[in-house]
Order: C-alpha cells, then sequence, then structure tokens
C-alpha cells in the first residue's frame, strides 16, 4: 500500500509540472490548469487511502466547508478583484502549513528528530508571515486597511527583534522539543511579523508584496514537506516558491526598485508633491475634443494604446474594445502595450482585456512593442500615467528616473485620456502631457471613449 | 543528518531548477492565471492537512487539522476555478 501511495504522489507531481509547462501558451494554459487541477484530486484520493487515517467525520467536514468557501469566492470576485483573491489564498496556504507544523507538532512531541523540528519552526515562521501577510496585503488591496505606506515606531529594530527571537527560540525548541508554549510563542511572533512586515508597504507596491507572498506561500508547502517527509509537498512547494520568486523578480525590475526598498515601504517619501495642490509649472497643455479626435483617428493607419489601471477603475474595458472594433473595420492596424505593472498584479491588465473580448494576440509586452512608437501615428493612453513619464529616461532627479517605460512619446501623436492633470501613483508631475505631440482627451474614460467611438462611425 | 532528510533536500533543489525552467518560459500575459494555479498547487498541504485530520483520536492535532483542511480546500477549489475562470477568457479572435 505505501508504495502505491508513493507511486502516486509521483504521478500527482508530474501532473503538477506537466500543467505549469502548458501555461507556456494560452492556447494549452486551460488544459494545463485541468492537469494541475487532476494531479491535485489524484494526491487527495490517494492521501485518504492512507492507513494513519481512522476516522473521516472531520475531513468530510473541513472538505465541504472549504469547498464551498472556495467555489463561492472563485465564482464571485470581480477580474478586478483578482489581486485580493491571489492575495487572501495565499494567505489561507500559508495558514494551512502553520495549521499542519503545529498540529505535527503536538502529535510527536516530545519526541521530535531535531531535522523535523527545525523543519516545524521554518514551516510556523514562514506559514504564520504568509497567513497574516496576505490577509494585510488583502486588506489594503480591497479597501479595508490603509494603502499607504505606514511607518510605525522602532519599525525595523522591532521587526529584527522578533525575526532574532523566533530562529533562537525556534533553536531551542529544536533542541528540547518538549516545549510546548515556546512553539506556540513563536507562531504567535510570526503571525506579528506578518503584520508588521506587510503594514509599511505602499498600495502602489503591492504587485511586488502579492508576488513575495505567493512564494512564501510556496515555501511554507515546502517546510512542511520536510516535517511530513513528503516530496510531493517538497515538489509543489518548490514550483510555488520559484514561480512566485521570479514574478516577484520581473515587479521590481519593472518599477526599477530593488526588492529591499519595496519591502522597507520607500517609495512614497520620495514624492514630492506640495500637499493638498497641484502645480503645473511645464506649460501648457492642448486639449482635444471628441469630434477633432476622431478625424485624427480616421486617418491614421496604426493605433497602439496603452492602459493602465485607471482604465479599470473606469470600467472602460468594453469601451476600448469597441474602439479597437470600430478602427480595425476601417482598416488601421491596433495594438496593446501592456507595461508589467500597468495592473495591480503580474499580468493583471491582460486578463481585464481578455474579459473585454480582447484578443491575446493584440497584447504585446513592453520590450516586443516599444521599438514601433517611433512609425506610429497615434499612441492613446488610457488610464496609465507613471508608466509613460519621459522623466524617467532622463530626469536624474525624478524617483522613477531608470524605471523602464513606454516611450509613447515617440509617436507622431500621443493622446491622453484622463480625467485632469492629476498625477498618478506615484506623485509626481507628468512631462508627457505637455510635449507638443500631446493632446488632452480629458473626461471619463468610459464616456469619454465611447463619445469617440460613435463620432468615429458618424464619419 | 540522515538520508531520508538528505533526499529531502536534493528534492527540495532540484525541483526549484526545475521550477525555474517552467516559469520562465510563461509569457506575461498569463502571469496572473499563473499565480492562481500555482496557488492552487501549493494547496497540497492538503495531503498533510488530511493526514492531521484524520487521526483517530480528538485531540488539539485533530482541530488544528480540521482547521487546516478547510483553509487548504479554500485554496485548492478557489485557486483552480478561479484559474479556469480566467483562462477561459483568452481567445484569439
Amino acid at each position: 500500500m505505501r508504495i502505491i501511495i508513493e507511486i502516486s504522489y509521483l504521478i500527482s507531481s508530474i501532473f503538477f509540472i506537466l500543467g505549469i509547462k502548458k501555461l507556456s501558451s494560452p492556447k494549452t494554459a486551460r488544459q494545463g490548469n485541468l492537469y494541475a487541477a487532476v494531479g491535485m484530486a489524484i494526491a487527495i484520493i490517494v492521501t485518504l487511502l492512507d492507513q494513519h487515517i481512522l476516522t473521516y467525520e472531520w475531513i468530510i467536514i473541513g472538505v465541504i466547508i472549504g469547498s464551498a468557501a472556495g467555489t463561492i469566492l472563485a465564482l464571485r470576485v470581480p477580474m478586478t478583484g483578482m489581486p485580493q483573491m491571489v492575495g487572501m489564498l495565499n494567505g489561507f496556504g500559508g495558514g494551512a502549513s502553520t495549521l499542519v507544523a503545529l498540529s505535527e507538532f503536538y502529535k510527536i512531541t516530545p519526541n521530535i528528530p531535531v531535522n523535523t523540528g527545525i523543519a516545524i519552526i521554518l514551516s510556523l515562521l514562514i506559514g504564520g508571515i504568509t497567513f497574516t501577510g496576505s490577509m494585510i496585503a488583502f486588506g489594503k488591496l480591497q479597501g479595508l486597511v490603509t494603502g499607504k505606506v505606514v511607518k510605525y515606531p522602532l519599525q525595523h529594530p522591532l521587526n529584527a527583534l522578533l525575526l532574532l527571537f523566533v530562529l533562537g527560540s525556534g533553536a531551542y525548541v529544536a533542541a528540547n522539543p518538549e516545549s510546548v508554549e515556546l512553539t506556540l510563542l513563536i507562531t504567535f511572533a510570526a503571525l506579528i511579523l506578518g503584520i508588521l512586515l506587510v503594514l509599511p508597504i505602499g498600495g502602489a507596491d503591492m504587485p511586488v508584496a502579492i508576488s513575495l507572498l505567493n512564494s512564501y506561500s510556496g515555501l511554507a508547502g515546502s517546510t512542511t514537506g520536510f516535517v511530513l517527509q513528503n516530496n510531493e509537498l517538497i515538489i509543489a512547494g518548490a514550483l510555488v516558491g520559484a514561480s512566485g520568486i521570479i514574478l516577484t523578480n520581473i515587479m521590481c525590475k519593472a518599477m526599477n526598485r530593488s526588492l529591499m526598498n519595496v519591502l522597507l515601504g520607500g517609495w512614497a517619501s520620495a514624492g514630492s508633491l506640495p500637499e493638498g495642490g497641484v502645480v503645473h509649472p511645464m506649460g501648457d497643455v492642448k486639449a482635444v475634443d471628441s469630434e477633432e479626435l476622431a478625424m485624427l483617428f480616421d486617418v491614421s493607419s496604426s493605433v497602439i494604446i496603452v492602459p493602465g489601471y485607471g482604465m479599470a477603475v473606469a470600467q472602460a474595458q468594453h469601451a476600448v474594445r469597441d474602439l479597437t472594433n470600430i478602427l480595425e473595420k476601417k482598416g488601421v492596424n491596433v495594438r496593446f502595450a501592456i507595461h508589467p505593472v500597468a495592473g495591480r498584479m503580474p499580468g493583471h491588465m491582460n486578463v481585464l482585456l481578455a474579459e473585454a473580448n480582447v484578443s491575446y494576440e493584440k497584447l504585446y509586452a513592453l520590450e516586443d512593442i516599444n521599438d514601433d512608437f517611433n512609425n506610429t501615428d497615434i499612441a492613446f493612453v488610457v488610464g496609465a500615467n507613471d508608466v509613460v513619464n519621459p522623466a524617467a529616461r532622463h530626469d536624474k532627479s525624478s524617483p522613477i528616473y531608470g524605471m523602464p517605460i513606454l516611450n509613447v512619446d515617440y509617436a507622431k501623436i500621443v493622446v491622453v485620456n484622463k480625467r485632469s492633470l492629476n498625477p498618478g501613483y506615484a506623485g509626481i508631475e507628468n512631462e508627457l502631457f505637455f510635449k507638443p505631440n500631446t493632446l488632452m482627451y480629458f473626461g471619463d474614460s468610459k464616456e469619454a471613449i465611447s463619445k469617440l467611438v460613435n463620432e468615429i462611425k458618424n464619419i | 543528518m540522515d538520508g531520508t532528510f538528505l533526499m529531502l533536500i536534493y528534492v527540495f533543489v532540484l525541483a526549484i531548477f526545475v521550477g525555474f525552467e517552467l516559469i520562465t518560459k510563461v509569457p506575461p500575459t498569463l502571469h496572473t492565471p499563473l499565480m492562481s494555479g500555482s496557488n492552487a498547487i501549493s494547496g497540497i498541504t492538503i495531503i498533510g492537512a488530511l493526514l492531521s485530520a484524520g487521526m483517530e483520536q480528538y485531540t488539539i492535532s485533530t482541530i488544528l487539522g480540521l482547521v487546516a483542511v478547510i483553509f487548504a480546500m479554500i485554496n485548492v477549489v478557489g485557486g483552480f476555478l478561479v484559474t479556469d475562470r480566467m483562462l477561459k477568457m483568452f481567445k484569439k479572435r
């Protein structure tokens, strides 16, 4: 029986790996997700046959409650709420790892080998941080907790102290595995640490935080695998851990920040905007109305649309899709340029556009389209700001200097749709708005673009 | 350190390398489904949770196990379903 279970875990791991492999193309991605789900089903069914499981009542209750809650969450969350959803799921994964490690500790204390003891402590630490950290991230994204950078006194010494406490007393518990109270204290410290570590991270940096917590949730799974000496947990956890690290790295690069800088909550202090007021020292802007703009679009032959999160906030995805359709009917080549941090998490903007029925083949990543702005008639910026600010290329005093941006200003005409001239998330002025080839098309994205579509229709 | 534990470390390190190779091939357009899908995979902790919750005696371990089963199942079911919901929308037109 043991050998059948072990081999089934191996098969299940293979399904996970094949599943992720199939995520390399949108054509096979859905099938890949199914593969991974099959792998999970195999693992669950086989575990239920394990002779160590003697009663099923708790299991049935847990599975029913968990599945029902998971289903409701998955079916109800709007696509704009995906970062919160992933944040919350990360948290539950980390929480489960903590609970399993704690449960295992109670089961085998005081006869715990040192190896297992270390694994339990690491599980409690990483799982605990993931659980509360993710819940805070969820709260920030959902608007339940302030999205601002929160500073508290002795921030860094306090966190360092907590971490040292966990590691120090963790070493003691590994050597003296009968210390139940200390183990509980360690768990508590890890939970507090999760809150304290994520609280200082600003709303704009949440894509990094979510990616990093994703990685932690995987690593927590791996450490639990070490506790239970289970290879599949270790493999699956390592895959997820690697995934989270890669995404974290991509997000940091896209914002030109070091991971340390994000974790310490640095950016907001760099924004030097005067309190309450907005200054426009950069000259005049040229506004354009829908009629005039429709004419410009009508005579263009290539358009690149640059969506930002402002588009999603205004629920303008469908209007943008209508614009794409009508322009394509007129023979205009329409493409989308997606900055890595265009949404609130990696790939978020792509999901929002996919929901609005924009073909994924029209969506281009920054490095694939940036050279094409030179020979583009119109770059249409909808609700994006900092990621198209040319200051990032040349202004060494700008807080976003060095950040990779979309070179929209190289297009013949830049049209920026915005409600007002207010600065973006980074709190800085955007010189793009004052360039001679930039036209400002003011208004709520959804209304303004629908109006534009109608004007184009009337031509 | 005994042989089994060393073996586990082997598996962990090799799996990290496999992970890096696989994930770098996922295009940016699929990064959100990648996160939610890999999230569901990290719900594999359900194995440990089931073992904890299925012990015969009703101890503090089984109660922790029960909560762990609930958490892990939310992660698994929620993760796979929401990923499928997203991937369904990625179409070529």
